[in-house]
């Protein structure tokens, strides 16, 4: 089995409530022991220690949430992708849902790689006092202003100081809620990524603005930006029910720059992603 | 009763590995809390981690949710970070199913698997918002019960524990729940009308229904305070393990813990009859899982959890009768799902096992481990320990020449009889295996895992002045020196933490007041080394004018009564004084699964008999077996006679 044509597949899962808290290493194993009990049939890395080809995307910090996560997976043969989701949720720890899942190109470079930025829902409030979004705005404003925003992070065990400024593409702050004020955050990935609570710290500590916290971040898409367009990881695959092959341009679905305003509805209307327990 | 998530959550960002205390495992409920269930809360009182796989702990969990009148939930202790995060936060410890705070629960249940985890139990109990003394407490207050092998010599904590589970808990659990769910219908008055009704239980040790009278340093009684408590409390069996097929739904936890694996129990008990092991003297008579189970077990547990490993546990996997056809089966089974692998701990030391390792590992053979655990035939025969030189090299040389590239070897100094070539007989031992492995390849190495001897409650070692923490410093150094510049690699556990087990491995129960003068210094999660400090302990035995040396060094003498002589494992007194002296005279015993009988005591009197499929020894190993067992060195061993190992019958 080892080494011959395999079938990739792309998934898409989200990971939503007490689950935060586990590490994207346990949400790895976690995967690996739902293919099991779903009897995925698993291509296997050659040589002395055969692992199941499984390759997961950028990590989401632990205590993150996200409804954009991906990971690709070999099988040795193709399977009902419509059922799967259901079928992998199922073996799932409970917050972890798989809601997509379609069949790779052959070549797809790896998810790392590709993904060019994250878009993400924070709260944050400050520490012992309300918070609320007119005292973030002017926070936000004179933070964007700067060319730097240092922050101090342990990169290997020892203490760095980063930029973040580089990475943030937006910074919207939406509005108020019960739990602290939403805020809309786009980094890209490189040069470097940086999490949305270094984002935040960064922010808070260049402007003196004490005690700013991160209570919820979740993770709303991942894009992938190639020859001016955007696309989600999982539309650069080709369904295998479609008749025909589609064009590049077609792959993937071209993305205009969202409006905040949209995802404030979305978010603070619907309410979602709290915590049931 | 109050759901604490909500405010146990916003600590959970400032704590390492927070998934700790989320619960969520595969296989976890999530219980209502009702007046009429007596409620219990199983804590095991090491990390999470460390905790989660403890298989006794999960059987329990699940007989007693099973049960009508009772409900289970299951906490650990939290690392230090979270533990000031919760009392900063004025939070209690709480359970991690539905994260219910622990005073709630009737019951809070401890496993004692070691004795360094002492202090972490006083320390959980003032967590949980309960005093620490069991006279201290209140009928609102959770009754504080512990079970595990520790409880062998309950005395230390018998001032912290209101009672004590002695032996197998699978069908006593019931039987404490009966009377505390009768007490809580009744209104839940009078503490010690509950204690009184909980000794009357065949198997429950209620210390403080007995008074203990000391003469000098010594303690010389152990009475009980009234007519209806038993004088002796003896351990509890269950007979057969057939009747028991648990956990059916073990946990699979979302992070990384130890032996993350599937666990089958294939047997409990194991008359090999090694002197120093409290687990084999403790748990007899042996009771094989029938076969066909075991594959179930097996089969459906792979298929639930989604693990790719499963372990056959027990004292000494490589004896189960018809392991070979066990272990062929599973690997066929297996064949083409992507390898599952299968790992037998306590292998015996032979090449028969190796055969077995060689099957079940076909793919992942990164290291194998065996215990010869001393390094002389003279020093094996004191042990009962017995593996020829030959067995151990033929065992190596199979692994080696299968592909293994590593070889750990586990031993023990500080043993009864030891001298300086016992002791460099380990390095002799580790030298040659070396040797033996780069025949087959030049990446051979050997890691050598020496622990220094510990005494235990029970076992024919009960009566030996362990080793002091110099002299096991003086032989590890020995091993450093002589394995210097070797290909075998030398790890020794600390003799400090050694001494420190040993002052609570055969402790009285003035040993109490040290634990808990220990645990007000701040000494938690002991057996973590960086954690561990003898200063702390030394100190605390000194402000309660108590001589270490007393407990730890001093050799018993044949007519002193030992601290935990009211509870019995069944072994007979006069048999473990007479294997005692045996030891001393260098003879071995056999294993009584396949020869004649020596009445050690533990099927004569609890009218119990071994459960083993095969009448005959498995093929391929003389450990105790009886067979061919003239090969070692130049001393051939000399079996004691049955008669005179014991007086009795």
């Amino acid at each position: 089995m080892r080494g011959s044509a395999t079938h990739p597949v792309r998934l898409r899962y989200a990971k939503h409530g007490k689950v935060r808290w586990t590490s994207h290493r346990d949400v790895a194993r976690a995967f690996e022991r739902a293919f099991r009990v779903a009897r995925l049939p698993l291509a296997f890395s050659g040589g002395f220690s055969p692992h199941p080809r499984v390759s997961f995307g950028l990590a989401l910090p632990t205590g993150a949430e996200s409804d954009a996560e991906f990971l690709d997976v070999d099988l040795t043969e193709a399977v009902d992708l419509d059922a799967l989701p259901g079928v992998l949720t199922a073996a799932l720890p409970d917050g972890i849902a798989v809601t997509a899942a379609a069949t790779l190109e052959a070549r797809a470079p790896a998810l790392m790689d590709e993904v060019t930025s994250c878009e993400w829902h924070v709260t944050v409030t400050r520490e012992g006092s309300t918070f609320t979004c007119d005292e973030l705005r002017p926070v936000v404003a004179a933070a964007l202003a700067r060319d730097e925003l240092p922050v101090a992070r342990v990169r290997k065990g020892r203490p760095t100081v980063e930029d973040v400024r580089g990475v943030i593409e937006r910074f919207d702050v939406l509005g108020d809620t019960t739990e602290g004020v939403l805020v809309h955050l786009e980094l890209l990935t490189r040069p470097r990524s940086a999490k949305p609570d270094d984002v935040i710290v960064a922010v808070a500590s260049a402007t003196g603005a004490e005690g700013l916290v991160v209570v919820r971040a979740v993770r709303t898409a991942q894009w992938i930006e190639r020859d001016g367009a955007r696309r989600e990881p999982l539309c650069t695959v080709v369904h295998p029910r479609r008749a025909t092959r589609a064009r590049d341009t077609e792959e993937g679905i071209d993305v205009p720059r969202p409006d905040p305003r949209d995802h404030r509805t979305e978010r603070v209307g619907a309410g979602a992603h709290s915590d049931p327990s | 009763m109050s759901n604490l998530w909500p405010r146990i959550e916003p600590l959970l960002a400032k704590v390492e590995k927070p998934a700790r205390y989320i619960g969520m495992e595969r296989g976890a409920v999530s219980p209502e809390h009702r007046p009429d269930l007596v409620a219990w809360l199983l804590i095991y009182p090491d990390t999470y981690e460390i905790g989660l796989p403890n298989q006794g702990l999960q059987i329990l969990y699940e007989i007693l949710n099973e049960r009508a009148d009772a409900l289970a939930e299951r906490a650990y202790a939290p690392w230090t970070d979270m533990e000031a995060a919760l009392r900063h936060a004025g939070l209690p410890l709480f359970s991690v199913d539905t994260h219910h705070a622990a005073g709630e629960f009737d019951m809070l249940a401890f496993n004692l698997s070691a004795e360094l985890v002492y202090t972490n139990v006083l320390n959980l109990v003032d967590l949980a918002g309960v005093p620490v003394r069991s006279a201290d407490r209140a009928p609102e207050h959770p009754v504080v019960v512990a079970g595990g092998h520790c409880t062998y010599n309950p005395e230390p904590l018998a001032d912290y524990v209101d009672a004590f589970v002695i032996g197998d808990g699978e069908e006593v659990a019931g039987e404490v729940t009966e009377v505390v769910g009768a007490w809580k219908r009744a209104g839940r008055s009078r503490r010690d009308v509950l204690l009184r009704d909980l000794a009357t239980i065949p198997g429950v040790y209620v210390p403080s229904m007995y008074d203990v009278t000391y003469d000098g340093p010594a303690v010389v009684a152990v009475t009980p305070r009234h007519p209806d408590v038993p004088e002796r409390v003896d351990k509890r069996t269950v007979a057969d393990l057939a009747e028991w097929p648990y956990p059916k739904r073990q946990l699979v936890p979302l992070v990384e813990v130890v032996h993350d694996r599937l666990n089958v129990e294939i047997f409990r008990g194991c008359t090999r009859g090694c002197r120093f092991c409290q687990a084999g003297m403790i748990t007899r008579p042996v009771r094989e899982r029938p076969e066909e189970q075991v594959r179930t077990m097996v089969r459906d547990g792979l298929r639930r959890t989604g693990y790719d490993e499963v372990a056959l546990t027990s004292l000494s996997s490589a004896d189960f009768s018809g392991i070979d056809r066990v272990v062929a089966d599973l690997v066929d089974d297996q064949e083409g799902t992507g390898g599952v692998s299968l790992s037998l701990p306590s292998l015996r030391v032979d090449a028969f096992t190796v055969g077995i390792a060689s099957e079940i590992q076909k793919v992942r053979r990164t290291g194998l481990t065996f215990a010869p655990e001393a390094g002389t035939w003279r020093m094996r025969q004191v042990i009962n320990k017995l593996i020829t030189e030959d067995d151990l090299y033929a065992a190596v040389d199979a692994a080696y020449s299968q592909g293994w590239r590593r070889v750990k070897l586990y031993f023990l100094t500080g043993l009864p009889t030891e001298t300086d070539v016992d002791t460099l007989g380990i390095a002799r031992l580790a030298k040659q295996v070396v040797e033996i492995g780069r025949r087959h390849t030049k990446q051979a190495s050997c890691t050598v895992s020496v622990g220094g001897f510990v005494p235990k409650p029970h076992t024919p070692f009960q009566w030996f002045g362990q080793n002091g923490v110099e002299e096991l410093n003086r032989k590890i150094g020995l091993l450093r020196d002589a394995l210097r510049g070797t290909r075998a690699q030398l790890k020794w556990h600390d003799p400090a933490a050694t001494y420190v087990e040993g002052i609570a491995s055969r402790g009285d129960r003035r040993i109490g007041r040290v634990i808990e003068r220990v645990w007000r210094a701040g000494g938690t999660f002991q057996e973590w080394s960086e954690r561990f400090d003898l200063t702390r302990w030394l100190d605390a035995m000194a402000a309660e004018g108590l001589d270490p040396d007393w407990y730890v060094t001093r050799h018993r003498h044949a007519d002193e009564r030992l601290p935990w002589a009211h509870v019995a494992a069944g072994l007979h007194d006069d048999f473990l004084w007479a294997d005692w002296q045996a030891a001393l005279a260098e003879h071995g015993l056999p294993d009584c699964r396949w020869t004649p009988c020596y009445d050690c005591g533990v099927c004569t009197d609890y009218a119990l008999e071994h459960v083993v499929a095969s009448p005959v020894a498995p093929a391929g190993g003389s450990q105790g077996t009886g067979q061919d067992l003239s090969r070692g060195d130049a001393v051939p061993v000399r079996f004691v006679a049955a008669a005179s190992a014991t007086g009795k019958q």
